[in-house]
């Protein structure tokens, strides 16, 4: 007895990006932004976090949008409309702190816009001025544009190639926005090394800022210490005591590397996984 | 017994237990398959025609949760497996568990008249070659009988957590008439006794088994179901009559030391999680992997510090190596584990302490630094206190660090309660006699509440809130 996928939009063709409605009816009742799933596609699959990016308790839904960066990702994005996903746990995790605080700046990269959505409509509707910077690499990889635009007061959009928006990085339009009106909070969420930057260049203008990290985890209940991160000098455990931290405390280097362990052998599962599947006929696969 | 007009059967005199065959340690080191292999019929009958069939039976005061021994092994003696199992079964009904988990040294085996000239009677060895023998005759009536549980009383009890408290808690309720509910965080049943005793002390498809027959007499499970999470401990409060929590510690200590967050370095519950759970030991035939690296050293000194090195042993690195800041005599693990471990190939460093962890340029461990001890002064524990010695320092290789000190409680479920009472360490704190925690109606036992112990003392506390849960139905009260 899985969790059934209910709905499936592929976002971005390459690397692939799937939106996923499930059917996790004691998820979506909890469910506040912030907040993270656990899943495992099948037997024997490994457990993954993923950040929710939409709740709806009304109707049992939880939103999850997932980029094939490797084996169970891309076994996840192979699942249609009517399969189920074996294990789906939540909601992990500490909430987002939403409160009024005046005006907050959403800031994501990548894969991380789909958390800045329901980031961006929690600090909306608790009464903010919501200014959402959203980047992507090129026109084609930027995700959710216009379900972030419903949620804000100001989206500006920047590619790295000029594509679309403003030409060049995320950090770039923040500290514009930084200088040009008080930002009382920030909240962000993409790549490490973005997240390092929008906090490097959120501290002169003293802002605080949250940023929601994604460390390995193996169980995403304070059970295993896989997840463990440094902020402020001290070991925290992202599962139970984040995933969101002081991202001006935050030891990003370390995450860097922890992220990197597991490379190498990520990557002979996933080669295994796509050889599986190639009707070359030189490979192995094709059954 | 004696006194039913049977012949009295002889005593067989053997001063030692049945050896039970085992793995040798050269082969067993290249596989996960269990490491002692069971009794034969005949062996079992050997063994349980030691018994003297003492009419005080010391032995059961010894088992927490209070089995008829003498019973059961007369059964045994005579044949009568089936017999046997079921007298086990009567007050525990997870007796392929713990015939291979429990400390019968401390316990029942402790107290065996026997064993004060003598080595005591094999309990354990027999408890489990009757729960297997049972197994193994599912098909036939004698090994597929289940209990009868009692009418259904209209009463609803969650059960919070699935390892041994729990399990123990679930089986009693539910053949009580009530209507019984787990709620286990994970993906697979068994708490500690799947993610944290590797296959090799008790295969998976043992444990599956047992927690099957659970299911069959009428317990629901409910999978990835993370209390204080998918729903709070209040939440379920309203929705079922009573209560009880067996959640464990679950938050694993580390040393406090520089280094620790480099890669390589695991809690041993992460560690054993990885190949137990999550079969990383299969890698790449399942998903998740674990890098045991050429040289393995292992933090601590109890079961699951065995655990960890002999698990990382079979995961072939060069070198595995357990240091422990004590000596021998305060090693908290069982003695059969600690002997299992040494002929394996683990080196212990006894008297050592980890004071540093080195790694290179990616993060990942080179190193680390040990010093000497000595010990001092008995500590509040009642062991000699560890000292250091100054200037003793030095540095061994090492690419795993696996970190077995023990857990301190979770805080997932209890965080969001303020009502329930906490003790100042965090634990559950409840009433010594019924296990009744501050909120009316809701019980906890088991490490949630001790602090890291053993199986078994879970399953006595699981028993225990059981009783008091059971009172609280009836009466609207616990107290007796």
């Amino acid at each position: 007895m899985g969790y059934r996928i209910l709905k499936k939009r592929v976002l971005v063709a390459d690397p692939k990006t799937v939106y996923f409605e499930v059917d996790a009816a004691a998820v979506a009742a909890k469910a506040k932004a912030g907040q993270f799933i656990i899943l495992r596609v099948s037997e024997p699959g490994e457990r993954i976090p993923l950040t929710i990016a939409q709740a709806r308790p009304d109707d049992g839904v939880t939103t999850i949008v997932v980029q094939e960066v490797g084996k169970t990702t891309h076994d996840l994005c192979n699942l249609e409309e009517g399969q189920e996903i074996l294990d789906f746990a939540g909601p992990l995790g500490q909430p987002t702190h939403i409160e009024k605080r005046g005006t907050v700046c959403c800031v994501g990269g990548g894969i991380g816009n789909a958390v800045v959505w329901p980031q961006a409509k929690a600090f909306h509707e608790a009464g903010n001025k919501v200014i959402s910077i959203i980047g992507a690499r090129t026109k084609g990889l930027l995700i959710l544009e216009e379900e972030i635009r419903a949620a804000s007061d100001e989206v500006i959009v920047t590619t790295d190639d000029g594509s679309y928006g403003r030409k060049g990085l995320v950090t770039d339009a923040l500290k514009e926005v930084c200088e040009r009106e008080t930002v009382d909070e920030c909240i962000t969420i993409g790549p490490v090394i973005m997240m390092k930057f929008v906090a490097a260049t959120t501290k002169p203008f003293q802002v605080p800022t949250q940023v929601s990290l994604n460390p390995i985890m193996v169980d995403g209940t304070g059970m295993c210490g896989a997840c463990r991160v440094t902020v402020g000098g001290q070991t925290k455990f992202a599962c139970v005591d984040g995933p969101e931290f002081d991202g001006h405390q935050v030891d990003f280097d370390e995450l860097m590397k922890r992220l990197a362990y597991y490379r190498d052998l990520e990557k002979i599962s996933y080669d295994r996984a796509l050889e599986r599947e190639c009707r070359c006929g030189k490979c192995e696969g094709g059954e | 017994m004696a006194d039913d007009g049977k012949k009295r059967r002889p005593i067989n005199r053997q001063d030692h237990k049945t050896p039970m065959p085992e793995q040798a340690p050269e082969a067993r080191i290249l596989n996960y398959k269990e490491v002692p292999l069971g009794y034969t019929p005949e062996m079992a009958m050997n063994e349980a025609t030691r018994c003297l069939q003492c009419k005080k039976a010391p032995c059961r005061t010894g088992c927490p949760v209070d089995i008829d021994i003498p019973a059961a092994l007369d059964l045994i003696a005579e044949g009568d497996f089936a017999g046997g199992y079921r007298k086990m079964r009567e007050t525990n009904f997870l007796p392929a568990i713990c015939g291979r988990v429990c400390p019968q040294e401390d316990q029942c085996e402790s107290m065996c008249v026997l064993g004060k000239k003598n080595e005591p009677v094999a309990i354990g060895r027999l408890e489990r070659f009757v729960a297997d023998w049972a197994m193994q005759h599912e098909d036939s009536e004698a090994g597929a009988e289940m209990p009868v549980c009692k009418p259904a009383t209209g009463k609803k009890v969650a059960v919070i957590g699935s390892g041994p408290a729990s399990l123990t808690a679930a089986s009693d309720l539910v053949q009580l008439g009530h209507e019984v509910h787990v709620f286990e965080a994970l993906h697979k049943p068994g708490g500690v006794l799947f993610y944290g005793i590797p296959e090799f002390r008790l295969p998976k498809a043992t444990l599956v088994k047992e927690i099957d027959g659970l299911a069959k007499i009428g317990v629901t499970f409910h999978m990835n179901y993370v209390v204080g999470a998918t729903e709070t401990l209040s939440e379920l409060r309203e929705r079922f009559d009573a209560v009880f929590i067996g959640t464990g510690a679950g938050l694993p200590w580390f040393l406090g030391i520089p280094g620790e967050n480099l890669n390589g370095v695991y809690s041993s519950n992460e560690f054993l999680t990885r190949v137990n759970l999550m079969g990383a030991y299969k890698f790449p035939e399942s998903d998740t992997p674990v890098k045991p690296g050429s040289r393995v050293v292992v933090v601590g000194a109890g079961n699951t510090a065995m655990d960890s090195a002999r698990t990382a042993k079979r995961l072939q690195p060069e070198h595995v190596t357990l240091v422990y800041r004590r000596s021998r005599a305060e090693m908290p693990a069982r003695v059969e584990e600690i002997h299992h471990a040494e002929e394996e190939g683990i080196e212990f460093k006894l008297l050592h302490t980890p004071v540093e962890i080195f790694g290179d340029e990616k993060g990942n461990v080179t190193s680390v630094k040990l010093q000497k001890m000595e010990l001092g002064e008995p500590d509040a524990s009642g062991r000699r206190r560890p000292l250091p010695i100054e200037g003793s320092e030095f540095v061994v290789e090492a690419d795993c660090v696996v970190v077995a000190l023990g857990n301190g409680p979770n805080p997932l479920l209890t965080r969001v309660e303020p009502e329930l009472e906490l003790s100042r360490r965090g634990t559950i704190a409840v009433d010594e006699e019924t296990l009744e925690s501050s909120m009316k109606g809701v019980f906890a036992g088991g490490d949630i509440v001790t602090g890291g112990a053993t199986v078994i003392l879970a399953m006595g506390a699981g028993r225990q809130a059981a009783r008091s849960i059971q009172r609280y139905l009836t009466t609207g009260s616990a107290a007796f």
